[in-house]
């Protein structure tokens, strides 16, 4: 728990104290506008009032850390899990805790197996940096680093195996942040998510020479209709999704700039 | 491993409908101290399957709770209870170990803290 360390007054974890390995994925870009995603709403984080926090993949700590940390006192209301399939990456993630002085509990698992049927509908929060640079198929769940990234088929191959786990775990309140790659088609995501009953906003965009990032996130939405055919009826002329996709057209592919509209 | 979580974890294997609650084999049992928030407590109880928690505290070697579920009201007026409670759910780590799958036997180690759920091909 951040209580008496030295490091409370930090809001993220500090890249000199997190732990590495040569086959768990360093703090990179998209971890970084991840946390910059959960600062820039920290303040609805905070209202939020989440009791029960999860991450899925949660490499070196870097961004569990880094949330339990941004929450400060509102961390000890609440628990913490993570998993990775990676098993150097629990350690990793352990150390890059304690030397911040927080606790989650760690899994090795693949994706939230286990947990889903006990957990089902009770998770407030999730965070998700998923592998999502495209790939051949088969280098995808790898042992080893390539599992960090390899995301198949338009680096979809394993956010579209987190999204329905995240629907299940997802309490009503449940909010869930994820990382994608304009190649993972973000809008087609949250298209799918709608018809789930999920509206989405952009809360970060990021560009670099390789690639642009989207931070997404997801929460239920009572004005989205969700009829028995699965089909889609929103209320509101404008739906959330068109918005996303205006947003998403509207983005600036080189530079940078963080969108932060709304109130969630 | 807290019993927090192992009151979260069923076995995963395909097939298996009775996975829950996971037999604790315990090698090593730590406490670690943590301050007491009775907000969670309160939140998380009604998550809580009792009998599994109540089980599972034993075989850690606590004996101090009910084997019977007690009253949510007690969360409001019993202290000493929520002390228990507290103790029970977020102090004491399995630090060394296996989880049992109830159905199939088949063992999932827990080392170092951490319960490793990954499963062989076969059993996906
Ligand atoms: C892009 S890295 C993100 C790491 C860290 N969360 C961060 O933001 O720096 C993706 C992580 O997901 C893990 N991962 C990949 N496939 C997974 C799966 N099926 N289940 C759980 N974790 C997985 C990888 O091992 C890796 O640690």
């Amino acid at each position: 728990m951040p209580g008496n360390s030295l490091e409370m007054s930090y809001k993220t974890a500090q890249i000199r104290l997190v732990s590495s390995h040569p086959e768990v994925y360093e703090p990179c870009d998209d971890s970084f506008a991840l946390v910059d995603a959960l600062l820039s709403d920290q303040k609805h984080l905070l209202e939020h009032k989440p009791i029960l926090c999860m991450e899925v993949g949660c490499g070196s700590g870097y961004v569990i850390t880094s949330l339990m940390l941004l929450l400060g006192d509102e961390a000890n209301r609440a628990q913490f899990i993570a998993t990775d399939i990676n098993p150097h990456a629990i350690t990793v993630t352990r150390e890059t805790m304690e030397a911040h002085g927080v606790h989650a509990e760690l899994i090795n698992t693949d994706i939230a197996s286990g947990l889903e049927s006990r957990l089902a509908g009770s998770i407030d929060l999730l965070v998700v940096n998923p592998p999502y640079v495209p790939t051949p198929e088969d280098e995808v769940g790898r042992e080893g680093i390539a599992s960090a990234w390899a995301g198949g088929e338009n680096g979809r191959s394993v956010i579209d195996k987190i999204l329905p786990v995240a629907d299940k775990l997802l309490s009503e309140r449940g909010w869930l942040y994820m990382v994608t790659l304009t190649t993972n088609n973000p809008s087609q995501i949250c298209q799918q998510m709608m018809k789930k009953g999920y509206a989405s906003r952009i809360v970060v965009q990021r560009s670099t020479e390789e690639e642009s990032l989207h931070i997404i996130k997801f929460w239920r939405d009572i004005d989205i209709e969700v009829d028995a055919n699965n089909g889609v009826t929103s209320s509101t002329p404008l739906g959330i999704l068109d918005s996303v996709r205006s947003q998403i057209q509207r983005l600036p592919f080189w530079g940078s700039s963080d969108i932060n509209a709304g109130t969630n | 491993m807290r019993l927090l979580t192992h009151n979260m974890l069923s076995c995963n294997i395909k097939g298996v409908t009775n996975g829950f609650p996971l037999r604790i084999e315990a090698e090593k049992v730590v406490e670690k101290q943590l301050e007491i928030n009775h907000d969670f407590l309160r939140n998380i109880f009604p998550k809580i399957d009792w009998k599994a928690f109540s089980d599972a505290s034993r075989i850690m070697g606590y004996h101090e709770l009910p084997e019977e579920p007690p009253e949510p009201s007690v969360l409001e007026s019993d202290a000493e209870f929520l002390g228990k409670f507290h103790h029970a759910l977020l102090e004491l780590h399995l630090e060394e170990g296996a989880l049992i799958c109830p159905e199939t036997g088949r063992k999932f180690p827990v080392s170092k803290g951490i319960p490793n759920m990954l499963l062989l091909e076969d059993e996906v």
